[in-house]
């Protein structure tokens, strides 16, 4: 089997192993009032570790799962989902973020884009009784609550694609530590051509 | 070689968003019998016995994490039940007293007003799924049509009221909670009047409802009291029709502020039931009971 069908395999199985223990377990357990929402962290996670278009397929499809297994209206949390994975992978792409804590604030933002996001086309699509300000709070709770979650999520997530992602980023730097650079072209000798002593000799 | 990779994955995300928003606007503009909302219904069919053995093996964790949070919400309402513990005694006395005078004027009229919960034949269902966003309040359960179970049907569960029936298959059904945006009740105040009003959710807030469109009440007149019980009216309050037989708790007056009583004809409610930690429910499969409920002498 090549790569790309383990990668394929593996994130079905993921977006859909979330969705159920999310269902059956997760939403029941409340913390001050409300729940913990895993799957923006899962699609926040395969953005930054396989890249936007990844992320944003993974989006689509898992908004489209949460939509139908929720009996929600069909194409919200997919929209919501697709810019989460898109923009996840973008930040990859673009600065390739090599903190540690870089999925915690990824978690806090991805949750709000959701929550914020969800709480928009919930008004846009009309709602036929008064929302309370205690909306916000809650709102803000789940944000917390996720945050805390979002690096062991990020991890399982890590360890759940493996070997499947053909550039994770970690590998990455772990391989260009030990080979001492970033890449052949960083290296100095290569960089610089050959050392002027050497030419005297 | 970079800008065609660029285009691709522009073209993707544009493709992506397009698909959404006709989902969107199909499934919004749809009936209930449209091919989307069908094909949802068969994946909630096909995933519903994954999704009950799932509720089965991790049950431990849940009840783990639920034994905490009880205990946390415990500890804080000691205090307030006590309170409420030598209120309702006091009640209790004089409602044993109205309910031995009601029983011989019943006796009379041959009212019989004394249908229980058995007499709406209930199906007791396990809860497999609960939505965990704060816009959809909805369960699903582990019942269907196969037992008995239609739309609209009232549920109830943690000895009160929690929702109605709006989705069923041959296995499962979906019930909307009292705190979803999209229901609302007629609701009766148990207070020397019997204000009726229409009870709606603070979206939002899943420990508050409001009962709206009360009788108008004049300043000095008594109205709704804070502790004071909420029912089902069971009867056309309003532009709505009742779908719950009467007499169904629904939860207490927690906020009855004058000003507001006055000004907008509502009160604060608290639901009875925890509605975030329903674990089995009670779909009535005959709302309108078996009895005959009054006789003309």
């Amino acid at each position: 089997m090549n790569q790309r069908a383990s990668l394929v395999i593996r994130l079905v199985v993921l977006a859909f192993a979330v969705v159920v223990i999310q269902a059956a377990a997760v939403s029941q357990i409340t913390l001050f009032g409300v729940s913990a929402d895993l799957m923006p962290l899962v699609v926040m996670s395969v953005g930054l570790i396989c890249g936007s278009m990844t992320g944003a397929l993974l989006g689509f499809g898992a908004g489209l799962l949460v939509d139908m297994v929720f009996v929600q209206t069909l194409g919200v949390t997919s929209l919501l989902y697709i810019l989460i994975g898109y923009w996840s992978g973008r930040i990859r792409e673009l600065y390739d973020p090599a903190h540690a804590l870089v999925p915690l604030a990824g978690g806090a933002a991805a949750t709000a884009v959701a929550q914020v996001g969800m709480a928009l086309i919930q008004i846009l699509l009309g709602v036929d009784a008064p929302v309370s300000l205690l909306l916000l709070q809650q709102m803000f709770i789940t944000v917390l609550i996720n945050t805390l979650l979002a690096l062991p999520v990020y991890a399982i997530v890590r360890r759940v694609l493996g070997a499947s992602v053909p550039q994770d980023p970690r590998r990455r730097r772990r391989r260009a530590y030990t080979t001492g650079g970033l890449s052949p072209l960083q290296r100095s000798t290569e960089r610089l051509g050959t050392l002027p002593h050497s030419t005297t000799r | 070689m970079h800008n065609k990779h660029v285009r691709r994955r522009r073209v993707t995300l544009a493709a992506l968003v397009c698909a959404s928003l006709i989902l969107l606007t199909a499934y919004f503009g749809g009936s209930p019998s449209s091919p989307l909302h069908t094909i949802q219904r068969g994946v909630v069919q096909v995933l519903s016995p994954i999704q009950q053995g799932a509720s089965t093996v991790l049950s431990p964790v849940r009840d783990v994490a639920g034994w905490f949070s009880d205990t946390l919400h415990a500890r804080s309402q000691v205090t307030q039940l006590r309170k409420k513990v030598e209120r309702l005694t006091a009640e209790l006395a004089q409602a044993q007293e109205a309910e031995i005078l009601n029983r011989q004027l019943s006796r009379e009229v041959h009212l019989d007003a004394t249908l229980n919960i058995d007499a709406y034949q209930p199906v007791t269902a396990d809860v497999i799924n609960q939505d965990p966003t704060l816009w959809y309040q909805q369960i699903e359960i582990d019942k269907g049509s196969g037992n008995g179970i239609r739309l609209d049907q009232p549920v109830i569960g943690d000895g009160a009221l929690v929702g109605r029936v709006s989705l069923v298959g041959s296995s499962f059904a979906i019930v909307q909670l009292i705190t979803d945006h999209s229901v609302d009740v007629a609701a009766q105040v148990q207070d020397q009047n019997g204000d009726v009003g229409i009870l709606v959710p603070a979206v939002g807030d899943p420990n508050e409802l409001l009962l709206q469109d009360l009788p108008h009440i004049v300043p000095g007149q008594p109205g709704p009291q804070v502790g004071q019980l909420v029912v089902t009216a069971g009867y056309k309050s309003g532009p709505l029709q009742s779908l719950y037989p009467r007499g169904i708790p629904i939860g207490q007056v927690s906020n009855a502020n004058q000003n507001n009583l006055i000004n907008n004809n509502e009160v604060t409610v608290s639901p009875a039931a925890n509605l975030r930690h329903l674990a089995v429910v009670q779909v009535l499969t005959a709302p309108h009971g078996q009895a005959v409920r009054a006789q003309v002498p």
